[in-house]
């Protein structure tokens, strides 16, 4: 049971408040920042309580989404209901941020109030959803350069037309209803990656967390056929197919999705509804097929004058053009940050197979051969597109009954560091 | 949050509402509602605005209309004459053909939440139940909650009473969810609605057409149902499993949840449950979302109490991210330790050694903390790292290590003599008081192995003038104190000028207390001075078992998918009942040290401590048993023995080493008064001295405390456990020549079924394991 739900800036301003049971004080909200204020780390625990209110909040978007509740409530409702907020809110604001929020807020009110009921959820399926909401999003797309080259001269086909502009996905689901035409329907594979190296170099976990998201602009789809590689295999033993196996541990569907034509083609059968969903979610420990992106070989040093030197070589293992071709010299740039003290070492692009270096002299006041000891480790963040670790890819992504008009299907692949860690 | 100019605002919106241009420009009247609104959420006091704003209501634009309900619910309390007014226009629209509209107006009207409006609503609530669309029907059941709770104390009709039982049949799932939620809050009075097994048996098969959200309330409301039969329950188990292993983790806990509630007399169903929902959680814990898998990570710690060993391959899954918050990495690493065996143990070192170095000192010292648990079982490994890391001369990294160290050797006697070699030159790292306070009670303990002891304590009795903290101070004159008794000649003079100070100097009363108490007490002699201030010390012949024995499921299934394993003082109160036992007794102050200590040295005053006991309501009963052969039994299999029959044992000295001692407690429910469902608590030791004279006791302590004050019964068990081995010693000396075990109970208030069903117990065990010997 939630007995309100309000929505935060993460500088304290209320964007959104909802009392559904009522009873409560005015001031709760006041209350809630204060306690996140109050605290030393930038990272307040997901539960708080104040007396018996009890505060469930989770960040996204930059915004503190918070729920409060009893003591009894169960901590992944809460937790899971929040999340699907903030997602039916991506979905129909069509980004996630402060000021979509802000200009958005009387269709924010209108979801809650269809979602929840006197503290109980409702529904959150966009499916029926879609009938109860009446307001229109605002959306406010800074003028951009590349909207403009996807316009190919004199309605030429350009080579960028084939390529979804990056935004595309990032529209409210709503104004299909008006464009029309503009069926669209995006299949994302996305993984995310948790590694550490040893200090050694040897590899000591390697984790993959992969979904299939499915995003449909269609206003309305009866069938969709998506087909995973022929050799994709669940769980240790099994293995298909003669090829090089893609595999997985573990393997979860949405509840929609129809598997009889799985077993035997890898095929799985939907109706998508509109909105993101995650279809498949699968997992896999230690065991990646392909090497992994990115090796690290540091060198750690001190010189005569007391700096600390660190040499890093940086090699992108993936196969070489599994990148974009686009190969300008590196715009890279390193910064100190004295808070967190790091080093911030940012690459905007690498080319598969290359080799990057660098060398950071630090000043570091007194310092002693044992604060080497404390130099590490190195955490990368990066995103690869069109690449995936565990080599799951989409055969084909077919609609039926054929769609009237132009539909668009875009598949697209990425995989994210969630945490990747090469120890010193 | 105040808002400048707001009076100005309110003014500015008024005269733009009533403007009748504006009225009949739908779209610049409902630009300006929503001016309005945006003004009201950002926390701007618009109520001055409702009586244009119940104008604005009567409106065939829905968005309008959904505007202008959210002004006036919020409002509505402030003015209630006022929102007489809407109910007209309310009452109106739910005589709409538009069932969108219906339940739009039907829900607004029972959300003003004024009870002067009740007689208003009944109606068209009761038209609402039956109305057509499954909408309509879901907003009025739950409104009936709603118009209960706002007159708790006037009884609701029976006959809607009854119609909301017949909805539970609904068609539509969210409706008979809702009937649910609605009859629960109606009835809450008589427990709830009343889950029989039509209803259960209905509910269940229906709950596969719900969304999670409704699944996960069905499967909260059906822990109350206790099946009727075995096969009725497994019936329901099986039909319940595909939901255990549900890829969404609300409806995989409230399913375990249920389980544990159905299954709470079969505890091997529980842990098949457990295991089996270890995969789903196991795989919420990599969720995308980092609440989320800090509330899968919290919850398989409660599962780790019941199930020690059951994540062991997978201790992977809780490496930390270097990107997560503290707070998961907090969680990860506690659950690390538990997981920690034989093969993994070198990999998980490895990992949390690199987490020691944390930009965020809370996370290094808890990685510290962490090294310091695992080192009870792998101290060697252990001291390796924590001596590595004071090499850092980082104080926040010193301060904890320093910390660990002391927690470990009064676990680990074998560890000092690493500790005292790498403790040389901490002091002038240490900056906090915990840190400086730990490093002071290693000093004086293991004073006569530390060779720069006493120029460290002078440089801190210098200095004492200027020290703020009053637990530096107490623990500073209890060090060199103990240091003097070991090494009188450096320390005589140091001590003579601390004592001085405190006593003539200080202004703070505990520390002249104590100081005069000290100076006191080296006027009864030397000798009476070593017996009060080294009296305790941990036994190095004692083993600590590696891991914590397993709980029964039943301790924690309550709080299973709760907010309470979430928040902050979980932490505590986890950290607590597994600190090291001198973090207990140790700040309990050397004064209560002292009095133990002292009622050792004197028979007499044993026996009118234990006088004072039974004027408590205690019991304390001997008992001797033959069965020597138990001595020669494996402390594995001694072990594995009394697990058998649910007692644990907590620590014991080697095979065959003399004197030989296990020590042993358990939690037995109180037999008699089942009304009031306490807990006892029964501790004891087994005692063997002589070769030839066989003389064991065994005393136990029994107490009640209230079932789920874990911290507490924790601390009790430690200081029963003193006391009882000082007692123990005392009897001893008495009465050396008699054979077998002796059996002491201690307990309160008396409950002697209880403590003789123990009793026989226990020596059935200790025989079987002795005739098994022979």
């Amino acid at each position: 049971m939630i007995s309100q739900v309000f929505i935060l800036s993460s500088k304290g301003d209320h964007l959104i408040y909802k009392d559904f049971r009522g009873g409560a004080g005015n001031d709760i909200v006041s209350i809630f920042y204060e306690k996140v204020t109050a605290l030393t780390g930038d990272q307040p625990p997901v539960v708080m309580n104040h007396k018996d209110i009890y505060f469930v909040h989770i960040r996204q978007g930059g915004l503190y989404w918070v729920a409060t509740t009893t003591a009894g409530s169960s901590p992944f409702t809460i937790t899971e209901f929040l999340n699907r907020l903030a997602a039916l809110v991506k979905d129909y604001c069509g980004s996630l941020s402060e000021k979509s929020v802000q200009m958005n807020f009387a269709l924010i009110y209108e979801l809650l109030d269809e979602i929840v009921d006197y503290g109980y959820i409702q529904t959150t399926s966009s499916d029926v959803l879609k009938n109860f909401i009446q307001t229109e999003a605002v959306t406010s797309r800074p003028f951009s350069l590349f909207d403009l080259s996807n316009v190919g001269l004199f309605g030429a086909e350009t080579q960028q037309s084939k390529v979804a502009p990056s935004s595309a996905a990032t529209r409210p689901i709503q104004s299909s209803r008006e464009q029309g035409g503009k069926s669209e329907i995006f299949v994302d594979v996305i993984e995310r990656m948790t590694v550490v190296i040893g200090s050694n170099g040897l590899l000591m976990k390697a984790d993959v967390e992969g979904e299939i998201r499915v995003k449909c602009y269609m206003p309305s789809c009866s069938e969709m056929r998506i087909g995973l590689n022929e050799e994709f295999s669940i769980g240790k033993s099994q293995l298909r197919g003669y090829g090089a196996a893609v595999r997985v541990d573990e393997c979860s569907f949405h509840q929609a999705v129809r598997l009889d034509e799985f077993d035997s083609h890898r095929i799985l059968r939907l109706c998508p509804s509109q909105g993101e969903q995650t279809v498949m979610q699968y997992q896999l420990s230690d065991d990646l097929p392909s090497a992994l992106p990115f090796r690290l070989f540091p060198t750690i040093e001190r010189d005569n004058g007391g700096r600390l030197l660190m040499y890093m070589k940086l090699r992108c293992d993936l196969p070489p053009k599994s990148l974009s071709q686009e190969l300008s010299s590196p715009d890279q740039s390193a910064e100190l940050k004295p808070q967190s003290r790091a080093v911030v070492w940012k690459i905007a692009r690498f080319a598969g197979g290359t080799q990057l270096s660098a060398l950071f002299k630090l000043e570091v006041p007194s310092l002693s051969s044992a604060s080497m000891l404390e130099v590490g480790p190195v955490g990368l963040s990066f995103e690869l597109p069109k690449i995936t670790a565990t080599g799951l890819q989409i055969r084909f992504l077919r609609l039926s009954p054929i769609q009237p008009g132009p539909s668009q299907r875009w598949v697209r692949y990425v995989t994210h560091s969630d945490s990747y860690t090469i120890r010193i | 949050m105040p808002y400048l100019g707001g009076e100005e605002t309110v003014r500015e919106l008024r005269r733009a509402l009533s403007n009748p241009n504006v009225q009949s420009d739908p779209l610049r009247y409902r630009n300006t509602i929503l001016k309005v609104i945006r003004t009201m959420s950002q926390g701007v006091d618009v109520s001055g605005l409702f009586s244009e704003m119940v104008k604005a209501c009567a409106t065939v634009d829905v968005v309008q209309k959904k505007l202008v309900y959210v002004f006036l619910c919020s409002y509505a309390t402030l003015n209630p004459e006022l929102s007489l007014l809407v109910i007209n226009t309310l009452r109106k629209d739910c005589q709409d053909p538009n069932p969108m509209v219906r339940s739009l107006a039907l829900r607004n009207m029972t959300n003003l939440r004024l009870p002067s409006l009740v007689e208003y609503v009944e109606q068209p609530l009761t038209a609402g139940l039956r109305d057509r669309a499954a909408c309509v029907r879901r907003v009025a059941v739950l409104g009936w909650a709603k118009l209960h709770n706002l007159h708790p104390s006037s009884e609701i009709d029976a006959a809607v009473v009854n119609e909301l039982y017949s909805l539970l049949r609904d068609p539509d799932p969210v409706v008979m969810v809702n009937c649910l939620r609605a009859l629960e809050e109606i009835l809450k009075e008589e427990g709830g609605i009343a889950i029989n097994k039509p209803i259960t048996h209905h509910l269940l098969n229906r709950l596969k057409e719900c969304d999670i959200w409704g699944q996960s309330e069905v499967l909260r409301v059906l822990q109350r149902y206790r099946p009727q039969s075995e096969d009725e329950l497994f019936d329901i188990l099986s039909l319940l499993d595909s939901f255990l292993v549900s890829p969404h983790p609300p409806v995989m806990a409230a399913t375990l949840s249920l389980f544990l509630s159905i299954s709470s007399n079969l505890p091997v169903i529980s842990l098949a449950a457990l295991e089996r929902v270890s995969g789903p959680l196991l795989a919420a814990c990599g969720s995308g979302s980092r609440e989320m898998r800090f509330a899968a990570v919290c919850h398989i710690q409660l599962l780790l109490r019941s199930v020690p060993g059951l994540l062991g391959p997978h201790y992977k899954r809780f490496f930390c991210g270097y990107a997560e918050p503290a707070y998961i990495k907090e969680r990860k690493m506690q659950v690390l330790v538990e997981l920690v065996n034989d093969e993994n143990v070198a990999m998980i070192l490895d990992e949390l050694k690199g987490y020691c170095t944390d930009v965020n000192t809370d996370t290094a010292q808890a990685a510290i903390s962490a090294i310091g648990r695992i080192g009870r079982s792998y101290s060697d490994r252990c001291l390796q790292i924590l001596t590595g890391l004071l090499g850092l001369k980082q104080d926040h990294i010193t301060s904890a290590v320093v910390q660990t160290m002391r927690d470990l050797v009064w676990v680990c006697p074998q560890c000092s003599d690493t500790v005292c070699l790498a403790l040389d030159g901490c002091e002038e790292t240490l900056q906090d008081i915990q840190g400086r306070q730990a490093l002071l009670w290693l000093l004086g303990v293991y004073g006569e192995r530390i060779s720069t002891a006493p120029y460290t304590l002078e440089v801190l009795i210098d200095r004492v003038r200027s020290e703020a903290s009053l637990g530096i101070k107490m623990e500073l004159l209890t060090a060199t104190m103990r240091l003097f008794l070991c090494r009188p000649a450096e320390t005589q003079d140091m001590l003579g000028r601390l004592l001085h100070y405190c006593i003539e100097e200080e202004t703070d009363m505990c520390v002249r207390d104590q100081a005069l108490l000290y100076y006191r007490l080296l006027h009864c002699g030397i000798e009476k001075t070593r017996e009060v201030l080294q009296g305790r010390r941990s036994d190095p012949s004692l083993g600590v078992l590696i891991g914590r024995p397993a709980k029964p499921v039943s301790q924690w299934a309550r709080c299973f998918n709760t907010l309470e394993p979430l928040s902050q003082g979980a932490v505590e109160a986890e950290s607590d009942s597994r600190g090291s036992p001198e973090h207990v007794t140790y700040n309990s102050k050397p004064n209560a040290d002292l009095s133990d200590t002292l009622s050792c040295s004197h028979i007499e005053e044993v026996h009118s401590g234990a006088e004072k006991i039974e004027e408590v309501d205690c019991a304390w009963i001997e008992e001797c048993v033959r069965c020597p052969a138990v001595l020669h039994c494996s402390p594995q299999s001694l072990q594995a023995a009394m697990q058998l029959v649910n007692i644990q044992t907590l620590a014991f000295t080697p095979q065959q080493m003399l004197p030989w001692r296990v020590y042993l407690y358990t939690h037995t429910q109180r037999s008699h008064s089942m009304d009031a469902p306490n807990t006892t608590l029964i501790l004891g030791e087994l005692l063997c001295t002589g070769e030839a004279n066989q003389k064991s006791g065994v005393k136990k302590g029994t107490a009640d405390s209230e079932a789920g004050a874990e911290g507490k019964e924790d601390q009790l068990v430690r200081k029963e456990m003193d006391a009882t081995a000082d007692r123990l010693r005392v009897s001893e000396d008495g009465q050396e020549e008699e054979e077998g075990i002796k059996v002491i109970l201690n307990q309160q208030p008396k409950d002697d079924d209880a403590l003789r069903q123990f009793l026989t117990i226990l020596i059935t065990v200790l025989n079987t394991l002795s005739s098994e010997k022979d």
